[in-house]
């Protein structure tokens, strides 16, 4: 089993690390030991002791200066070169932007099928790599096998639990190699901004749709998302209108969330936008149609005005407050 | 000396609402459903129309896809393309996204000369975002996949906005490069929105001709490497999702649904 530590200009994404769970379960099923590829700066790095304390049995650590470690052609040069060292039955990477930039290239590379966005991957009766991924906006699941080898897959972040950490574990081994020059005709100039919200880790996410009537009202759901430790989020017409960012968007084409409380504030529920958040624990929904396809999808459908329920909460939770704090 | 072209990659696809798929054999029948231009590609053709107007060259729009497709890309004509290309061939079938983009950079490299291939960043019926950055790899050319915006270009190169994960970076490209393009998306500051053919266009595009390429006009193609035979991936079987209903409790007084909210959030420990 091959897993690639998603090391985007050093820094290590999470996600990466719920790889090694799914990698160790698969290799205790077919024998083998656990790889994990990184591109790195030095092969000191902490990565380096965060990965075998997660489970990764040998690193293959590829070195490049400092600058390059944001050249995604690079990553995918040490990707096709740690399968060609490590030769393993099953390689992941996750289904992150960056996973889904350097993925493809290396399947087309060494001619191997890549399967997108996995939800699962499981050894089946005869010993095959089956992976589970869903299809035609999340309405289907399809299981897929892979004729090439390595099976490659692409695997959603949050699928698969994060192993915990056991620092007294070492590697095996750890292999450096450096890497070549960049390849031409691609420089990675440096950030420009940073997200200013991640939601598919916020644990209550308030999701406002048309029902928006302006955007500066939005002030109102935000405070609710506030003071319940979550984030606002967006239907996809509020993006569309360009009132907002796409990484507030939660569906189909934005960002899936599966938070502990979800509420759709004015969201009739799309297909589009139900693929996007099917997965929260608990659903409340606001609308003024009582036949709003979301009420299907919830667990409190609310016939009503959304700004008036909101108000109405903010102002009961803000009271709970001031008598909890006397 | 003729400007190098601008390929635009659009994929027809079916409206996922009401396709039908076959659960026994897990093939879409494409031939179920009026296909036309991935929504994500439309992006990419109004992106190609406004570089054109700097860089010059055609606007080729290049699809793999069933005849009844022709359509779809007599649209792509109508939304600015100079010209359109249909690969449909029996063989091409069946293709998984390994295939498709063997079979893409075929076609491409059979067109000449071009300087930027531009395509959506996923289709909305495959959903993998994976045949842009395969059809690069092929050609072996730099991409940048879930570009936001383009910043800037020349003659030269192309530097644009795109989408690492938590943050965003910008990347420089020479050409020949490959974009696969979000949505939004922005061309130097300004906000892109797919135009809406006019009726004159609506006319041109109904008597151009759409060029249809067979695998024999594919003289380096492998045939071994397209469709079908081509495809390492199985879908060895299909189920539908467990559609999870909820039963809502239903409200239509204000306090007594704040009330049971506030009872939810508290049983969350979120209060």
């Amino acid at each position: 089993m091959l897993t690639y530590a998603e090391n985007v200009d050093g820094e290590l994404n999470p996600a990466s690390l719920e790889l090694l769970s799914k990698a160790r379960e698969i290799a205790s099923a077919r024998g083998g030991k656990v790889y994990s590829v990184l591109v790195a700066a030095s092969e000191n790095a902490r990565e380096v002791r965060e990965l075998a304390a997660r489970g990764a049995d040998v690193l293959l650590v590829y070195r490049v200066s400092g600058d390059l470690l944001r050249n995604y052609l690079l990553h995918a040069e040490a990707l096709a070169r740690a399968i060609a060292k490590a030769k393993p039955g099953l390689v992941l990477v996750s289904a992150t932007p960056w996973g889904k930039s350097v993925a493809p290239r290396v399947a087309a590379r060494l001619g191997l099928g890549l399967t997108a966005d996995c939800l699962d991957v499981y050894v089946d009766e005869t010993g095959d790599i089956v992976q589970v991924r869903p299809a035609f906006t999340g309405n289907l699941i399809a299981h897929i096998k892979t004729a090439t080898s390595p099976v490659m897959a692409t695997v959603r972040p949050g699928v698969f639990p994060k192993p915990a950490p056991d620092y007294s574990r070492r590697p095996e081994a750890v292999v450096v190699e450096d890497l070549p020059a960049s390849p031409p005709g691609l420089e990675v100039l440096g950030p420009s901004r940073r997200k200013s919200v991640n939601l598919s880790e916020a644990s209550v996410v308030v999701a406002v749709g048309r029902g928006l009537k302006r955007r500066e009202d939005v002030s109102l759901f935000a405070e609710l998302a506030k003071i319940l430790g979550g984030e606002y989020a967006v239907s996809k017409p509020l993006v569309d209108a360009g009132w907002f960012e796409k990484e507030r968007q939660v569906g189909f084409s934005g960002n899936v969330v599966k938070p502990k409380v979800y509420f759709a504030f004015g969201i009739s529920g799309a297909p589009q936008h139900i693929a996007g958040m099917r997965d929260s624990e608990c659903v409340i929904a606001v609308n003024t149609d009582p036949s709003a396809p979301i009420a299907k999808h919830s667990d409190i459908f609310v016939v009503g005005d959304m700004y008036e329920v909101t108000r109405k909460l903010l102002e009961k939770l803000k009271t709970f407050k001031s008598e909890n704090l006397r | 000396m003729d400007r190098p072209d601008i390929v635009v990659l659009v994929k027809p696809t079916p409206d996922i609402t009401k396709v039908r798929f076959d659960v026994e054999t897990g093939r879409v029948d494409r031939e179920s459903a009026e296909l036309e231009i991935n929504p994500f590609d439309l992006y990419a053709l109004e992106l190609a129309a406004r570089l054109r107007e700097s860089l010059g060259g055609r606007v080729v729009a290049l699809a793999m896809a069933p005849p009844h497709a022709a359509k779809a890309l007599r649209d792509a004509v109508a939304r600015g393309a100079d010209k359109a290309i249909l690969l449909s061939d029996p063989r091409f079938a069946g293709a998984d996204t390994l295939a498709t983009s063997y079979t893409l950079a075929a076609a491409i490299r059979e067109l000449g000369s071009y300087r930027l291939i531009l395509c959506g960043e996923k289709s909305v019926d495959g959903d993998t975002g994976q045949v842009g950055p395969e059809v690069a790899e092929h050609l072996g050319i730099p991409h940048a996949a879930f570009v936001q915006s383009v910043i800037d270009f020349d003659d030269e190169s192309i530097t644009v906005e795109a989408d690492f994960g938590s943050c965003y970076y910008l990347v420089r490209l020479k050409y020949p490069a490959l974009l696969s393009v979000s949505r939004p998306l922005s061309f130097k500051g300004e906000r892109l929105e797919p135009r809406i053919p006019k009726l004159s266009d609506l006319m041109r595009a109904r008597k151009a001709p759409v060029e249809v390429w067979r695998a024999d006009d594919l003289p380096v193609v492998d045939l071994s490497r397209v469709g079908w035979a081509g495809s390492p991936t199985c879908v060895v079987k299909v189920f539908y999702a467990f559609e999870r209903w909820r039963s809502p409790a239903v409200f239509k007084s204000v306090d007594d649904a704040v009330e049971a909210i506030v009872g939810l959030l508290r049983r969350k420990n979120l209060f």
